[in-house]
């Protein structure tokens, strides 16, 4: 084996590289700066390690199987291993975050929470952690969303958070993320803002990237148990990029493992209607990182595009834009086809119903299998599962109504 | 020597607080805004900070927010900003740019600064970047001839305040409360306290700005800062006006009255 430098990503002020740093109000840097402090030691603080393990066991089902997809595997071509995060509460690798965040907040004696959503998966996940754990919650949502999301708006506000609706700009994710910040400087004495994927201002995407971890450190363990070897490679889709960071850093330093982006497509790249930062934006900075963004010429952030509400942001987080940079990862734009293809094939094969945002490292696995041949071993990684998206895709098979097939 | 730092130090001279008014450059449209701008200026406005309008505004209230989204509509480009600084600097006014960041940096952060040096502006206030961030744009703006504006808060360390003092120049951007722009009610009790705590550490100017909208507000601000920032008032009288005769009249009263304000008696 050839010796690996060390992976020691970001540096003390947050930069994976030229990525990352803190691109915010001064107002909200000592804020960062106390969280940042507050996450360091709690790390090393074993009643807070051993009472957030006891958490992810008791409470969210954690840590998820290694699940071997022999059907999947038969028709991909090559041997694929699911790891289960749509098993967890929630059915998200999401609650991993918001726990270990909101237990944070606990310990910074912060009584209230807030959190942006998309479709409304992180809005819950937030929700679920501050009924479990006693935080008021209110979550900023965009208003075409909340129209698009009507379960999820009634499921979060039956657990008991405040769903506001974002008014603003083109009323989605990026909106509702800059209403949490203006939130959030109002009211920081007493509020934490459980930031919902691994981009924004240092610390967010290292401590996310913490939180979430796990994926990949168990999947390890779990893929030489059942193989006796690595993965040849590793697959997650990538919006704001959490589940898959959380995938990925367990392999970092393993060189033979090649690791793989799915970003949204949408229509394709070669339109204007997709979400695929890496593979088709330009470096710039939004939401409080330097990464990768969709921007027209003069710097304003362009509407992305993509049947997956949990994929659809105009950024991605900055560890991603330097894993890319560096070729270290690999970024492919999967569209809104062949994710749907992929969907439609883990139901059928494997009685399996993935989130639409797992669909695209599904399908983007199928590619991989095809390059690396049928004696690899690819694990993917199922970071949701598909309830909440049977409308969408009922309405994509054409499943609803008399004329149904 | 800018032209910002020579207004500031004229009118320390007068012994008399600066008045500093905000307005989105291409609101509602390039025209209109430069016509708003000179309707400040002959009322009294000492400084110019002409807003670059940017789709994610994260520090700025509804108001604001409303005026950008129009100026973007209205189909705002950087170049028109910088027309729109030279209108200013033309009518007689310090002016500088206040933006966020992505635009600069996709712009090229040397090109910008050339380019707003060419214009006339001082300089730049950047509310989303912070001098641990600012390695290119000090450069930049030593090369340019630019003052660097930076903002500090109540909950700004003691050891931020002077290491943002330090890397300042122009003036030092004070926010009055913990929140965005937009009028309040009542000035805030934590800025006197900022500008002291801001006083132990620096001698340069210093401004305050965030939630001023009335001469009285302005009066009690000028008794402790060198500079009274005003935004969202100002905007909000051509917002809500009817015509643009009307508005412009509404601003030009209530920039009459902050400049009454800023006068220390």
């Amino acid at each position: 084996m050839t010796a690996v430098p060390t992976y020691d990503m970001p540096d003390e002020r947050g930069h994976f590289g030229r990525f990352g740093g803190r691109f915010m109000p001064e107002a909200l840097v000592g804020p960062l700066e106390e969280i940042t402090i507050a996450w360091h030691e709690a790390q090393n603080d074993p009643t807070f390690t051993n009472e957030l393990e006891r958490m992810m066991r008791e409470y969210a089902n954690v840590p998820s199987p290694l699940y071997e997809a022999r059907r999947f595997s038969k028709a991909a071509g090559a041997r694929i291993l699911l790891k289960r995060e749509d098993l967890n509460h929630t059915g998200a690798h999401k609650i991993r975050n918001v726990i270990g965040q909101a237990l944070l907040a606990k310990r910074l004696g912060k009584p209230r929470a807030i959190a942006e959503t998309g479709a409304g998966q992180h809005g819950v996940a937030s929700a679920t952690a501050c009924a479990y754990l006693d935080l008021e919650c209110t979550v900023y949502m965009g208003a075409v969303d909340v129209e698009r999301q009507a379960l999820n708006v009634a499921r979060m506000r039956m657990l008991g958070a405040e769903v506001v609706a974002v008014e603003h700009g083109s009323r989605t994710l990026k909106d509702a993320i800059n209403e949490a910040l203006r939130d959030w400087v109002t009211t920081v004495d007493t509020t934490h803002y459980l930031f919902g994927t691994a981009a924004g201002p240092h610390p967010f995407p290292t401590m996310v990237r913490d939180l979430v971890r796990g994926i990949g450190d168990e999947a390890k363990a779990q893929c030489l148990e059942l193989t006796g070897k690595l993965p040849d490679a590793a697959v997650a889709c990538v919006g704001g990029g959490s589940n898959a960071i959380g995938l990925f850093t367990a392999f970092i330093g393993d060189e033979s493992v090649a690791l793989y982006g799915m970003e949204a497509g949408g229509d394709g790249v070669d339109t204007d209607r997709h979400a695929a930062t890496i593979s088709n934006g330009s470096v710039g900075v939004l939401h409080g990182a330097r990464s990768y963004l969709l921007q027209d010429e003069d710097g304003q952030t362009l509407e992305s595009h993509s049947i997956s509400a949990g994929l659809d942001y105009p950024g991605v987080g900055p560890e991603h834009a330097y894993l890319a940079a560096t070729g270290r990862a690999k970024y492919q734009a999967i569209t809104d086809a062949e994710a749907m293809e992929a969907f439609e094939l883990l139901c059928r094969t494997e009685g399996i119903i993935p989130a639409i945002e797992s669909a695209h490292a599904l399908a983007g696995s199928l590619k991989v299998a095809k390059e690396l041949g049928p004696d690899a071993v690819i694990v993917v990684n199922l970071s949701g599962r598909g309830d909440k998206d049977v409308q969408t895709a009922a309405e994509w098979f054409g499943l609803l109504g008399g004329d149904a097939k | 020597m800018t032209s910002l730092d020579e207004t500031l130090a004229r009118v320390r001279a007068e012994g008399r607080a600066a008045l500093v008014g905000y307005w989105p450059a291409g609101f509602p449209t390039k025209e209109r805004s430069i016509r708003a701008i000179e309707t400040m200026i002959a009322a009294g406005a000492d400084i110019i900070e002409v807003g670059l309008p940017y789709s994610d505004p994260v520090m700025d209230g509804g108001t604001i927010q409303a005026a950008a989204g129009q100026a973007l509509a209205a189909g705002t480009r950087i170049s028109d900003v910088f027309d729109v600084v030279e209108a200013s600097v033309a009518a007689g006014a310090a002016t500088v740019v206040m933006t966020y960041w992505n635009p600069v940096e996709r712009y090229g952060v040397d090109r910008f600064a050339s380019d707003l040096a060419k214009a006339g502006g001082a300089g730049l206030i950047t509310p989303d970047m912070i001098p641990d961030e600012a390695e290119e744009w000090t450069s930049a703006s030593e090369t340019h001839d630019l003052n660097r504006i930076y903002l500090v808060a109540p909950s700004s360390t003691d050891s931020r305040l002077a290491m943002t003092a330090n890397e300042a120049s122009g003036f030092i951007y004070a926010t009055a409360v913990m929140g965005v722009t937009g009028q309040r009610e009542q000035t805030s009790s934590a800025a006197p306290t900022l500008v002291a705590r801001l006083r132990d550490v620096t001698d340069k100017p210093i401004g305050v700005g965030l939630g001023v909208s009335s001469g009285e507000q302005a009066h009690e601000v000028a008794a402790f800062a060198d500079a009274v920032i005003v935004g969202s008032a100002l905007i909000k009288c051509v917002l809500d006006a009817d015509d643009e005769e009307s508005g412009l009249a509404a601003l030009r009263e209530l920039t009459l009255e902050l400049r009454a304000g800023v006068e220390r008696d």
